[in-house]
C-alpha cells in the first residue's frame, strides 16, 4: 500500500493521518501490521500515546525500531491471544485486514482486546475495479491494488458492504465510517454512493456491550 | 594476523581488577568476604558519565569480550564481532565495560582461587551463585566506577537474564535492557542437559570431589564430554547438516569405534580446547545459575509480577534456528513486559546456525541493534 506516490499529510501517509485524528490523547494503541512505525511513532510525539506494533517484516521492524516504537515482530496470522481484553483503548489495523489468513477471527480478537477499533481498507467494489473486471474480464489492479493476481499479498479482499456485513455478524457497533479515494480526499457523493465510489474505507468499531 | 590491524577492533587491552573487601551476601545465606572483580573497558566515558555499557556474559564467557591482550593472542575477545568501533555495539559513542562474574574462569575470584580462611583453593567450598547475585557484585563494580546509570545493559543467554534481572533488582540504574537469545527462565529439558554435564564432571575419576587442583589433575574427560553435549544444544540440527553431513574423515567406513565422521572430530576437538581455556568447578556452578534463575519464583509463577519494578526500555532478539532459547522464550518475556505495560521492542532473526548466532552479525540481527542502540546513545547525547 505505502507507494511512492502515496499522498502524505504533514508528513505521514494520509490514511495514517485521518486514523491519527481519530485518536485521542495519552490513550494506549495496538498497532497491528505497523509497518515502519510512522503512525506509532506520530501518536506517541504529537498525542502521548503509548502502545505496540506488531510488524512482520524485518525491514520494517528496523524501520520502527529507529523510529523509537515498541515494535514486536509478529505473524498477525498466529492470533492476538497473548493479549488481554480491553486492555487497548484503540487496535488500529491500516490496510492489512485483506492480508490476513482470517479476517473474522482477527476482528474478534480485536474487539475483545481494545474499546475502540479502526479498521481500514481498500474497497473491492470500487467502480474502476468493477468496470476492469466486467469489460476485461482480468483480475483488476489499481493504484490502491497494485499487484497481480499471482503476487498479492491481498488474499481476503472485500467490499464496503462485505465488511459491514461481517460487523453485523460480529455484532460490533460502528461508530463511525469514513470513505476516501486514491488521494484520500473525501467527496459528497462518496457518502452517497459509497461502495461504488470510494477507494479507502475507514471504520471506527466498538464491541456491543453484552 | 590481518584482524589485529582491522579498524573495527578496539585494539589491544589490559584487564583490570577490582578488590572488595565489603563483603558480599549471597542468595544461598552465605557470604564472601572479600573477592576480586576483573574487567576491561573499551571506548571512552564521556564527561558526564553516561554513556556506560554493561556488557553481561553467559556460560563460556568471561571479562575479555572485545580486542586483544597480545600478540600471541589465537582469538580476540568472545564477542569482538559485535563490540568496537563503528560496531553493534559502537565504542566510539559508547563506553563499555564488561566484568567476569564471580565463579567464572580466568577472572574474578572463583573456585579456582585460595580462599583465605583456609588457605587453599575455593574448589567445591566456594559458594553456589545466582544471576542476582552476579548483579549485586556487578552494581559494586558500577559503584566503582562512579556510573549512576548504564544507558544499556546488553547480554545474550544467561547474560540476557541478568539484564532482566538488572532490570528487576536495580530499575534506576540503567536506561535500556538488551536481551538476546535468553529465557525467563530454563525448561525441565534445559536442565536436564545441564544435569547430563554435570554428571560427566563430578563422574570423572579425577574430579576428586571438586579438589582436583590440589591432587595436581583436572576432569579431562568430563568437561569435555559436557563441552560436547552442550556445543550440541548451541548448534542447530540444519547446521551441522550444512558442516558436516555424514562426511567420513578417512573417506570410508572403518567398522570401529574410532573417530569416523567429522562431526566427531569436530565436536572432540571442541570439547579438547574446552578443557584448556576452561574450569569445571566453573562449568558446575555457571549451570546452577541458569537451573535457578527464574524471577517468576518470587512472584507466585507471574513474570508479568515480577517485572512490575522495571523502568528501563526493553529490546528482546531471538533466532529462529535457536533450539536451546527458542523464539518462544523469547516471546514469554515479551508477552509479560506487556502485560506489565512496560516498553519493549521485539526482533525475531531468521538465522541458521543455532543459539551462537548472537556472537555473529546477520544483518537483520545487527541493523535492528544498532538502530536500537543509536537511539539509546542519542538520548544521552553519545
Amino acid at each position: 500500500m505505502n507507494t511512492a506516490d502515496t499522498p502524505t499529510r504533514n508528513g505521514l501517509r494520509a490514511d495514517l493521518a485521518l486514523i491519527s485524528e481519530w485518536i485521542r490523547p495519552g490513550t494506549r494503541v495496538l498497532d497491528l501490521g505497523c509497518g515502519n512505525g510512522a503512525l506509532m511513532a506520530h501518536l506517541q510525539a504529537t498525542k502521548q500515546v503509548r502502545g505496540y506494533g506488531l510488524e512482520i517484516d524485518p525491514d520494517n521492524v528496523i524501520a520502527s525500531v529507529a523510529a523509537g516504537v515498541n515494535v514486536i515482530q509478529s505473524d498477525l496470522d498466529d492470533g492476538l491471544a497473548q493479549f488481554e481484553d480491553k486492555s487497548f483503548d484503540y487496535v488500529v489495523m491500516s490496510s492489512a485486514i485483506q492480508e490476513v489468513a482470517a479476517p473474522d477471527a482477527l476482528i474478534d480478537d480485536m474487539l475483545r482486546i481494545g474499546h475502540d477499533c479502526i479498521v481500514t481498507f481498500p474497497n473491492f467494489a470500487h467502480w474502476r475495479l468493477r468496470l476492469k473486471i466486467a469489460l476485461w474480464g482480468t483480475m483488476p489492479a489499481s493504484r490502491a491494488l497494485p499487484n497481480r493476481w499471482y503476487n498479492t499479498p491481498n488474499i481476503h479482499l472485500c467490499t464496503v458492504h462485505d465488511f459491514e456485513a461481517l460487523c453485523r455478524e460480529k455484532k460490533a457497533d460502528i461508530v463511525r465510517r469514513h470513505f476516501v479515494n486514491h488521494a484520500h480526499r473525501a467527496q459528497a457523493a462518496m457518502r452517497l454512493l459509497p461502495n461504488v465510489l470510494c477507494e479507502i474505507a475507514l471504520y471506527q468499531l466498538r464491541d456491543k456491550p453484552k | 594476523m590481518t584482524e589485529r590491524r582491522d579498524t573495527q577492533s578496539v585494539g589491544r587491552v589490559t584487564p583490570e581488577t577490582l578488590s572488595v573487601t565489603t563483603p558480599l551476601a549471597l542468595d544461598c545465606g552465605k557470604t564472601l568476604g572479600a573477592y576480586d572483580l576483573v574487567y576491561e573497558t573499551y571506548g571512552r566515558l564521556n564527561a558526564d558519565r553516561s554513556n556506560a555499557v554493561l556488557i553481561c556474559h553467559a556460560l563460556s564467557g568471561n571479562h575479555h569480550a572485545a580486542g586483544w591482550h597480545d600478540e600471541t593472542d589465537a582469538k580476540p575477545g568472545w564477542w569482538d564481532k559485535c563490540i568496537g568501533p563503528g560496531k553493534m555495539i559502537d565504542t566510539d559513542r559508547f563506553f563499555v565495560v564488561c566484568v567476569a562474574n564471580l565463579g567464572a574462569y580466568n577472572g574474578s575470584t572463583g573456585p579456582g582461587s585460595i580462599n583465605p580462611d583456609t588457605g587453599r583453593h575455593y574448589g567445591p567450598d566456594f559458594p553456589v551463585l545466582t544471576v542476582a547475585d552476579w548483579v549485586r557484585s556487578q552494581d559494586v563494580l558500577r559503584e566503582h566506577l562512579g556510573i549512576s546509570v548504564w544507558v544499556a545493559i546488553v547480554g545474550g543467554s544467561l547474560g540476557g537474564m541478568q539484564v532482566m534481572q538488572w532490570a528487576i533488582d536495580f530499575p534506576d540504574r540503567l536506561r535500556h535492557a538488551v536481551v538476546i537469545a535468553s529465557a525467563p527462565k530454563l525448561s525441565a529439558q534445559n536442565i536436564a542437559f545441564n544435569e547430563i554435564a554435570r554428571q560427566a564432571i563430578v563422574t570423572d575419576p579425577e574430579f576428586h570431589d571438586g579438589r582436583y587442583y590440589e591432587a595436581g589433575v583436572v576432569p579431562r574427560r568430563g568437561l569435555m564430554l559436557a563441552r560436547m553435549l552442550g556445543h550440541i544444544t548451541y548448534l542447530s540440527d540444519e547446521a551441522m547438516r550444512a558442516k558436516f553431513g555424514r562426511d567420513l574423515r578417512a573417506g570410508r567406513i572403518n567398522y570401529g569405534f574410532d573417530v569416523e565422521f567429522q562431526v566427531e572430530s569436530y565436536l572432540r576437538y571442541q570439547g579438547e580446547s574446552f578443557v584448556t581455556r576452561f574450569d569445571a568447578n566453573t562449568y558446575l556452578l555457571m549451570t546452577k545459575a541458569l537451573d535457578y534463575f527464574d524471577p517468576a519464583y518470587a512472584t507466585g509463577g507471574s513474570l508479568a509480577q515480577a517485572f512490575a519494578p522495571v523502568t528501563a526500555r526493553f529490546m528482546v532478539v531471538s533466532f529462529t534456528s535457536d533450539w536451546r532459547f527458542a523464539p518462544a522464550r523469547s516471546k514469554e518475556i515479551v508477552d509479560a513486559l506487556v502485560d506489565a505495560g512496560k516498553a519493549v521492542a521485539y526482533a525475531e532473526v531468521a538465522s541458521d546456525l543455532g543459539h551462537d548466532d548472537f556472537l555473529l552479525t546477520m544483518p537483520h540481527y545487527i541493523k535492528t541493534l544498532r538502530a536500537y542502540l543509536g537511539r539509546a546513545a542519542a538520548e544521552v547525547g553519545a
